[in-house]
């Protein structure tokens, strides 16, 4: 079976009240499904264009996460993003 | 309690006031989060994984009950509903939004309350004995002593800098409640052969990557140094203390590389060529501290007598109840009751809004409106009417805050872990609760075992002073967790010995099971844990843990 491609996205905490969100094309969002995907060379790009535009920033402290899409979900593959992502387990 | 004097109340106001303003011009944009950090850091306000933290604190680990009703307000307006109390006597909300803060601190100084220096490589809050002024042991009460170092320590200009955090704790008992020798510094209450009470001084304790116990640096120091001798330990340690390495800036690794004889030599001459008398607690001083701590009216209470003796036959609970989580007190027809915090199955530490209600509530009722919070993140009501208990009991267990369970294996000490804290590496509050609710149905027959549990390196979770320990790793993506043994955090003071390669998450349960069987097996007559380890060794522990692998 063929593994997914380890895909990029860019993730950060809102400002106001520190709730994770994800880069979208056009912005940020809480869900992360709603994160732009993108190849790992690209990685870098996307991150600087995330920390562009008027100040204040949104959000706090963006960076890069490795994700893959499994049965249409985005999922991280780092266990801390995905406790991000979707809450406490307990 | 120590109450505010209108110095305090105003400090508070002008930096509440201070801090709105910083508030609002991050949100505006003047402020840059590297600019920002450091301020919100300097008061209490930490960034994790869902929203920010607010650790508070809770001054070596009293509270009246107007400030738990203040805590459950902040549960229930700000937070969802409630808080976690944790191993340094503190309360952290893990759901606070930054532009609701300023009003939180607003509301935390109606109650002399606050968050500054719960955060930073300040001075952090004295840990002391929750059983402080009850205990039955007690040379003298703690308190008054650690609020002269509260405020001696509260915005110390010369120590506003130092290398790393610093921690004191302080007990004024021989039995160690306070976890002592795990602190930067170290103060027992003593009494010297003339009778005279001082402090023996110890220094260089502290857990994380480099666990070492504080040693003793003096054996007797009259109280009235107490200020300029904690003073000049401070100054070798400002002075000294590496900041080129965060690994290696606690004092603890300055002690270690000088060696406690070199460091004793340093402080003493600091000691004696500083000017002593600028910082000498005179006798009244003391006493007029020690006038917020009145002792307790040494008349005893009702004895209890064939009303309790028929309540513990009726009600099977209580008995158990009072046999694990009622300590003796100092006055006879008192009692020193614990609260657990620990149910199993549910997050070690946290407690609802409505619980804080309840236990306010119940120390108006019963306890002279006095609550502590102890470093195994319990709660402790320290002085109420032995004849008082079965109602105060019948209250606690509607609230399911009547688990007794106080010093057995599901009263696990856990910090918040990959749940919340962004540091973490592994989680610890799923283990901490598969482990309790496996360890629960035979606690009473494995007797007193303490399980601390960290999710990361630093320790939060004391797991280098748990009989049995667990520390959680990383391991390319998977979570494993070290076993110590032979740990402990009381006046026997040991740092555990790691036993042999880290378990699975999926292991743990079995991996703690397999220890349990192995202590039974061999303990002695009244053998706790740790004596049992220390009498046979690692060797049977490691064959049975790993037999199969």
């Amino acid at each position: 079976m063929t593994q997914p491609e380890v895909m990029r996205l860019v993730t950060a905490n809102r400002l106001r009240d520190g709730v994770p969100v994800y880069r979208t094309s056009d912005g940020w969002s809480p869900a992360i499904a709603d994160a732009r995907l993108v190849v790992e060379d690209a990685a870098e790009d996307f991150l600087a264009a995330s920390q562009s535009g008027p100040r204040p920033l949104p959000v706090v402290a963006p960076y890069v996460v490795e994700a893959v899409v499994e049965a249409g979900k985005v999922r991280p593959l780092a266990l801390r993003e995905r406790i991000r992502a979707h809450g406490p387990t307990v | 309690m120590y109450r505010y004097d209108s110095y305090d109340h105003r400090f508070l106001e002008e930096r509440v006031a201070q801090y709105r303003d910083q508030v609002r011009r991050r949100l505006a944009g003047l402020l840059s989060e590297d600019e920002f950090k450091p301020l919100r850091l300097m008061n209490g306000l930490y960034l994790q994984l869902h929203a920010y933290m607010l650790r508070v604190a809770i001054p070596y680990g009293t509270l009246s009950s107007r400030q738990l009703r203040m805590l459950a307000h902040i549960a229930r307006r700000y937070d969802r509903g409630f808080g976690h109390f944790t191993t340094r006597q503190n309360i952290q909300f893990h759901w606070i939004k930054l532009e609701e803060t300023p009003d939180i601190l607003a509301d935390l100084a109606t109650v002399e309350m606050h968050a500054i220096q719960t955060s930073g490589n300040s001075f952090r809050n004295t840990t002391a004995d929750p059983w402080a002024g009850a205990a039955v042991d007690e040379i003298e009460d703690p308190r008054p002593y650690c609020e002269i170092i509260r405020q001696w320590s509260t915005l110390h200009p010369e120590f506003s800098f130092l290398p790393r955090k610093f921690k004191i704790a302080l007990s004024g008992a021989p039995s160690d409640r306070a976890a002592v020798r795990i602190h930067d510094i170290g103060l027992y209450l003593r009494r010297n052969e003339a009778g005279e009470v001082g402090f023996e001084v110890l220094v260089g304790g502290g857990l994380g990557r480099t666990p070492l116990l504080a040693e003793t640096v003096r054996t007797f120091l009259p109280k009235r140094h107490l200020l300029s001798y904690l003073e000049a330990i401070l100054r070798i340690y400002n002075q000294y203390g590496r900041r080129d390495n965060l690994y290696k800036s606690r004092i603890k690794i300055l002690v270690q590389s000088l060696g406690i004889a070199r460091l004793r030599d340093e402080v003493e001459a600091e000691w004696a060529a500083m000017d002593k008398e600028e910082l000498s607690l005179p006798e009244d001083a003391i006493a007029d501290m020690a006038r917020h701590f009145p002792a307790m009216d040494p008349t005893p209470a009702p004895a209890d007598g064939d009303a309790m003796r028929a309540a513990l036959a009726a009600e099977p609970g209580f008995a158990r109840w009072v046999e694990q989580n009622v300590a003796p007190h100092k006055v006879p027809g008192y009692a020193i009751v614990n609260i657990s915090l620990k149910e199993p199955g549910a997050t070690p530490g946290d407690c609802t809004g409505e619980q804080m209600e309840l236990v306010a509530d119940l120390a108006d009722r019963y306890g002279k409106g006095e609550i502590r919070v102890t470093h195994e993140q319990n709660l402790v009501l320290p002085q109420i009417r032995r004849v008082d208990l079965l109602a105060l009991w019948r209250s606690l267990a509607s609230a399911r805050l009547a688990t007794a369970n106080i010093g057995l294996a599901s009263a696990i000490i856990a910090c918040p872990g990959m749940d919340y804290c962004s540091l973490a590496t592994a989680r610890s509050i799923p283990v901490a609760q598969r482990l309790a609710l496996a360890l629960a149905p035979r606690e009473r027959e494995i007797g007193d075992l303490q399980i601390k549990i960290s999710g990361c390196i630093n320790a939060c979770g004391h797991h280098h002073v748990g009989h049995i320990g667990l520390l959680g790793v990383d391991k390319n993506g998977e979570e494993f967790y070290q076993i110590t043994l032979g740990g402990s955090a009381d006046e026997h003071a040991a740092v555990g010995a790691i036993i042999g390669p880290a378990v699975k998450s999926d292991e743990i349960v079995h991996s703690v099971d397999t220890i349990v069987d192995v202590y039974l097996r061999l303990r002695a007559d009244g053998e706790r844990f740790p004596e049992t380890y220390r009498r046979v060794g690692a060797k049977p522990f490691k064959e049975a843990l790993y037999a199969a692998h």
